[in-house]
């Protein structure tokens, strides 16, 4: 079974905030997923040639270039925001 | 008047044309149903939109008849789009609490197209949570009940776009798919569902959940309605490089029988856990394809059995990373703290719902260092296998016939403890999606119970032209 601080540990680089009780469901949850996941290791070896949706996305990149936008959309997305100043968006302090 | 309700596309169109009704009369009739309703279809309903829409349409139709003109097929017939899919100005909550009060900033490609047509919008509909899942039952605004069977799942995750299709709530619905969250559900409500090729349709304005893998597609009364749809929805877009111009004027002039079609059957479809009630419907409708002169070819699809846990893999991977964006900064559900880590871990902690967090875990302990190549690694390579499974076939058949999925529509709460058994749930849906193919599901049968069975018919990249003219022969003779 996956460990508490294993849990912990992944849980800290997802930024999630997990309560002890969802932590102890997750052990058991990810524990349990993760052994089926271990099907794979008698997967035949081979090597990767292409991604699997290469003939899909073969549609390339566009111009980088500044497209006409509606002014209200771009409010829309900054009033989307919780906290804002001055058509900008707010963040807390980093330390 | 007939129950308007009850009217395919082509037919709601005629009438429209021949002044039978009216555009308002066809929206009001289904708001009247969304009203009456206890499935729990809709999250939103967008009733003054709507009757705008109506209005509007009918002066379009009036002054297209003065001119003489045709009107699009698609102009004032009412439908219904999940709720992870952008209207302008219109509440997306993706059923999720990061996101209950989110207000669309603008139109998805999808949205602008239909209203180009003259699209009547009747709501947005329920799905779970986030679009993860494959029962909707982990919305936040409760399960979506299945109309043939109100004890029922109706599927997921597009569960409020099939449901409200198939109990006459809108004349079409879009929902999206990832794997397979069109077309259990239709396979579940007994309608029809397209999950399109990986970049026939543009996701721009689709709430991100795995983008290697999200398509949208069209939820539908018949395959004429799915044929209208797709073709009003699919497309290039510049805003989302991953679409393709379709060059389907082969495709298109193409005269697809069943008379000189190789049907491939994969037996790995038909092995342990599949009902008997639900093979013996799939070999029924396959024998009757037969009948009409297919060739029926078994064939081997050796990979299958790791296509389930390698989308468990790499769709988690993809969902924590896109999932990232909503950090309580942006938009959605923001909590307060300190500093900027404590909003981080408090405002997803709180918005995010139990199956989203488990599988943020997952993609986020594959892709950690030290597990990457047990897990992410290996499992795209795994893709590429279950990528030449398919190929090989396709050297070998024109479409594939099997199961859309292993049982019928399961009870309400029966599978919602057990994640791993949910998962079980998309082993048909999921191998075709790693490998960016088309699927749909069409209604093949009831079990003695009543519950609908779908089969699904798998095509190769962008054949979905081929996929419809086959499924409308069949359609027929089902």
């Amino acid at each position: 079974m996956i460990s508490k601080e294993e849990v912990e540990k992944i849980a800290k680089l997802a930024r999630l905030e997990l309560t002890a009780q969802e932590i102890e469901k997750m052990q058991k949850d990810l524990s349990e997923i993760l052994d089926y996941f271990d099907l794979l290791k008698t997967a035949p070896k081979v090597k990767i040639e292409k991604p699997a949706v290469a003939k899909a996305s073969a549609g390339g990149a566009r111009i980088d270039e500044v497209l006409p936008r509606d002014i209200k959309t771009a409010e829309k997305l900054i009033n989307a925001a919780p906290d804002k100043k001055d058509g900008y968006i707010k963040v807390k302090t980093i330390l | 008047m007939s129950d308007l309700t009850k009217l395919t596309i082509k037919q709601a169109h005629e009438g429209l044309k021949n002044g039978d009704f009216t555009s308002v009369d066809l929206t009001r009739a289904y708001l009247e149903n969304i009203k009456k309703s206890d499935l729990n279809t809709f999250i939103t309903v967008t009733e003054e939109l709507a009757v705008q829409q109506a209005i509007r349409a009918d002066e379009r139709i009036a002054l297209s008849k003065a001119e003489g003109q045709n009107f699009p097929l698609l102009c004032g017939i009412p439908c219904a789009i999940k709720d992870n899919i952008l209207i302008d100005d219109i509440k997306c909550t993706a059923a999720s609490k990061i996101l209950e009060n989110y207000i669309a900033p603008y139109d998805a490609t999808v949205i602008q197209k239909l209203k180009a047509e003259g699209a009547v919008f009747l709501g947005k509909t329920n799905l779970d949570d986030s679009a993860m899942g494959a029962s909707g039952e982990t919305s936040i605004f409760g399960a979506t009940k299945n109309p043939h069977n109100k004890t029922r799942v109706p599927g997921g995750t597009s569960s409020g776009s099939v449901a409200a299709v198939a109990a006459g709530e809108a004349a079409y619905a879009l929902g999206s798919d990832t794997g397979g969250s069109i077309r259990q559900p239709a396979s579940f409500c007994g309608i029809v569902g397209l999950s399109p090729t990986y970049g026939a349709v543009s996701r721009y304005g689709l709430i991100a959940h795995a983008s290697s893998l999200d398509q949208i597609g069209p939820i539908t009364k018949n395959i004429e309605d799915c044929e209208i749809v797709f073709e009003a929805i699919s497309g290039k877009d510049k805003m989302d490089a991953t679409s393709v111009k379709l060059n389907s004027d082969e495709l298109q002039t193409t005269n697809y029988k069943l008379q000189t079609l190789r049907i491939g059957v994969p037996k790995e479809y038909f092995a342990k856990g599949l009902e008997p009630e639900v093979e013996k419907i799939i070999r029924g409708a396959i024998k009757k394809a037969e009948t009409a002169g297919a060739k029926i070819i078994e064939i081997s699809l050796p990979s299958t059995e790791y296509a389930l846990p390698c989308y468990y893999i790499i769709g988690p991977s993809e969902i924590s990373a896109n999932l990232a964006r909503l950090d309580g900064i942006r938009y959605g559900l923001s909590e307060n703290g300190k500093a900027l880590l404590d909003v981080y871990l408090k405002s997803k902690g709180h918005g995010f719902g139990p199956e989203i967090k488990r599988r943020i875990m997952l993609g986020t302990y594959s892709l950690s260092s030290g597990y990457y190549d047990a897990y992410y690694k290996k499992a795209q390579e795994v893709r590429q296998l279950v990528r030449q499974d398919f190929e090989k076939a396709f050297s070998k058949v024109d479409l594939l016939f099997c199961p859309v999925s292993p049982f019928p529509a399961f009870k309400l709460g029966e599978k919602l403890d057990d994640p791993l058994s949910m998962y079980l749930a998309d082993i048909y849906t999921i191998p075709l999606k790693l490998a960016g193919l088309p699927g749909l599901s069409m209604p093949a049968g009831k079990t003695q119970d009543g519950l609908p069975v779908g089969l699904q018919i798998i095509g190769n990249h962008f054949e979905e032209n081929k996929i419809l003219a086959i499924a409308e022969e069949l359609e027929k003779l089902l």
